[in-house]
């Protein structure tokens, strides 16, 4: 791994303090410093990264940790439990309607993983509840979308229905809902184009579709390699959206993923799911804890 | 008669904002304190002054890496010009080599795209829209087969039908995965064994959004393919892709291209001056 991890950090900056008889408040900001030079490296975004060390911090006085045995273990325990609090403490399941069929819609930038998602939520959805969901392809822009979608959907045995790239997206949502009530297929997933959050037209389309679709779930995918700016993409979508939760991708690379704190701070969704590759099989419940110790290096 | 003052909160906000560009913590204290002696040496008064001195100053510091390296894109000359596409998924790889492949064609050269990305669902059938588009001819290979096959065929292809572009796009892959770089390596060699001096250009494409990561990608890639350039995409996005002057630091890599949409136009080179303004433009624009 390119950077120091946390613990590594806090030892060293512990070794100093330790051959001292007292801990002063310099060595507590010291040990501060430490903790948000840690964060920044993992790309959490630099304001989250402000509050939260400043949450630590009183929690750090309050618990008196400098005066006791070890303080940078304690310290190390104090940073890992608010992180994994903040990150939402439990995995948070899929919405269900009480009404099949349940509406998923997927959300994001481009490229971040949103039709492969997809793909890899129908599979988890057929094996787990044994579900008949149905695509909707409504990304009519990016050059063989709908056959991305089609040979994705086909090799785990899932319909999508689908008008071709010269129809609105909000008449191929509506079409395509009205073919899954015919047909009883208890999940709808729709497979959205990337977009910016900062494309008015485009956003406005998606605030179209969801008011149109009523989508149990609006999930925001977003790439876990994302840096300081994962912020402002999560604020713009939420902002437009009401997200009901966040799946983030290529968690199998070697980034530490600080964009999940970021993004669970500013919007306060929880993130439920995690991709860990580009097969069907690799989607995983987002566990906060192992989160956390990834984000510290840990 | 207060600037110093003022001067402070300044450099403060610089420093936020170049974290915020993501060039990474080190480099953005280094950086504002190179920035910092630069106002002061150059007395520097009004923020107008200030602004300037900053850019200059920035334009200054990439460009220094980048002593006895050039950003244009090289052509073989004589044959077939052979230019390698890398990177980890979803980047934008074949979007460029669409875009690249219009500009070429419309200089008059005759370019030929090869479909080396067998692996992810549609991605023969992506490059394929864009080559009808842009009028160019793609060469495929069967879904699931073998990169290097099509690699092979387009190179022989490019060199029987006199072609003077050859764009290769490839699978993304993150580059921790050992045995996806080594087939990437694999595709590579076969381009220098069947064409003397070729791939004249291997481009790592790079998203603005990707945070402090992106330096293990031009470590791991350049490392594996001898990448000689990077196309920095999304840029049209509220990012700024500020990791590549850390990049442009530690490995030599230079930015060549910048992607700005999905258009087939949405493309420039890359120009420093511009960058380095982008880098904190919100702080300039807030400040004055
Ligand atoms: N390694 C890895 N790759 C992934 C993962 N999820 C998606 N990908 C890859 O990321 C790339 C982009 O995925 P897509 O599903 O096309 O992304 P998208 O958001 O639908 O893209 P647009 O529709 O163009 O906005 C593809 O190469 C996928 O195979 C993951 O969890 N791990
Ligand atoms: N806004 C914006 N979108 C871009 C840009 N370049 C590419 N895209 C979009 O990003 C998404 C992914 O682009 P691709 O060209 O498929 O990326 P890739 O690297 O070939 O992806 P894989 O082959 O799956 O690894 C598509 O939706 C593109 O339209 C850009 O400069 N700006
Ligand atoms: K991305
Ligand atoms: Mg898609
Ligand atoms: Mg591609």
């Amino acid at each position: 791994m390119a950077f120091e991890g946390l613990t590594e950090r806090l030892q060293n900056a512990m070794t100093k303090l330790r051959r001292k008889p007292t801990v002063s408040e310099a060595d507590l900001r010291e040990t501060m410093r430490e903790i948000r030079l840690a964060l920044l490296e993992a790309d959490v975004n630099f304001k989250v990264v402000k509050d939260f060390v400043k949450q630590v911090q009183t929690r750090a006085i309050g618990a008196d940790v400098l005066k006791g045995l070890n303080p940078a273990q304690q310290i190390v325990k104090i940073v890992n439990e608010e992180l994994t609090t903040t990150m939402g403490t439990e995995a948070v399941p899929l919405n269900k309607s009480e009404k099949i069929p349940t509406i998923i819609m997927m959300a994001g930038l481009q490229g971040a993983g949103k039709t492969t998602t997809a793909g890899k939520l129908a599979l988890k959805l057929k094996n787990e509840e044994n579900a008949r969901p149905m695509f909707i392809a409504a990304d009519v822009y990016r050059p063989a979308a709908i056959d991305q979608l089609e040979q994705v959907a086909k090799s785990i045995d899932v319909p999508v229905f689908q008008l071709g790239t010269d129809v609105d997206p909000v008449e191929i949502v509506r079409q395509g809902l009205e073919q899954a009530q015919e047909q009883h297929n208890d999940y709808v997933i729709i497979d959205t184009a990337g977009r910016l959050q900062i494309d008015e037209k485009l956003m406005d389309e998606l605030v179209n579709i969801s008011n149109l679709a009523k989508p149990d779930e609006i999930l925001l995918v977003v790439d876990a390699m994302t840096g300081q700016n994962a912020v402002e993409t999560a604020d713009g979508f939420n902002d437009k959206l009401e997200l009901t939760g966040v799946i983030l991708t290529k968690l199998d690379g070697d980034t530490r993923g600080g964009a999940a704190l970021s993004i669970r701070a500013v919007t306060g969704k929880p993130i439920k799911f995690v991709g860990q590759g580009e097969k069907m099989t690799d989607l995983d419940v987002f566990h906060p804890d192992r989160m956390a110790s990834r984000i510290l290096g840990m | 008669a207060n600037f110093r003052h003022v001067d402070e909160e300044f450099f403060d906000n610089l420093e936020e904002a170049l974290i915020e560009s993501d060039v990474g913590f080190e480099m953005a204290v280094s950086l504002s304190d190179q920035l910092r002696e630069e106002v002061k040496l150059q007395n520097a008064k009004s923020q107008q002054e200030v602004t300037n001195v900053i850019i200059e100053k920035l334009v200054d510091i990439y460009e220094q890496q980048g002593k006895n390296e050039d950003n244009a894109i090289h052509f073989a000359k004589q044959g077939p010009t052979v230019i390698l596409f890398v990177g980890v998924n979803g980047v934008g790889k074949t979007t460029t080599i669409g875009k690249m492949a219009a500009l070429y064609q419309r200089q008059g050269k005759k370019v030929l795209l090869a479909a080396a990305d067998t692996f992810r669902a549609g991605a023969t059938e992506q490059l394929q829209v864009w080559g009808d588009r842009d009028h160019v001819k793609v060469v495929t290979g069967p879904d699931q087969g073998d990169p290097a096959a099509v690699v092979y065929d387009a190179v022989n292809q490019a060199k029987n039908e006199d072609y003077d572009v050859l764009f290769v796009d490839t699978a993304g892959r993150l580059q921790n995965k050992v045995n996806l770089m080594n087939e990437l390596a694999k595709m590579k060699r076969i381009i220098s064994r069947e064409i003397e001096g070729a791939p004249q250009e291997v481009l790592l494409v790079l998203d603005a959004t990707t945070g402090q990561n992106a330096l293990t990608q031009a470590k791991l890639f350049k490392e594996s393919t001898d990448v000689t350039g990077i196309v920095l995409t999304k840029l049209d996005g509220t990012a700024r892709g500020g990791i590549v002057l850390a990049i442009r630091n530690e490995l030599h890599l230079p930015v060549k291209m910048v992607g700005l949409g999905e258009q087939v136009d949405d493309l420039q080179e890359f120009d420093a001056g511009e960058f380095v303004y982008g880098l904190f433009k919100g702080l300039v624009t807030a400040t004055k």
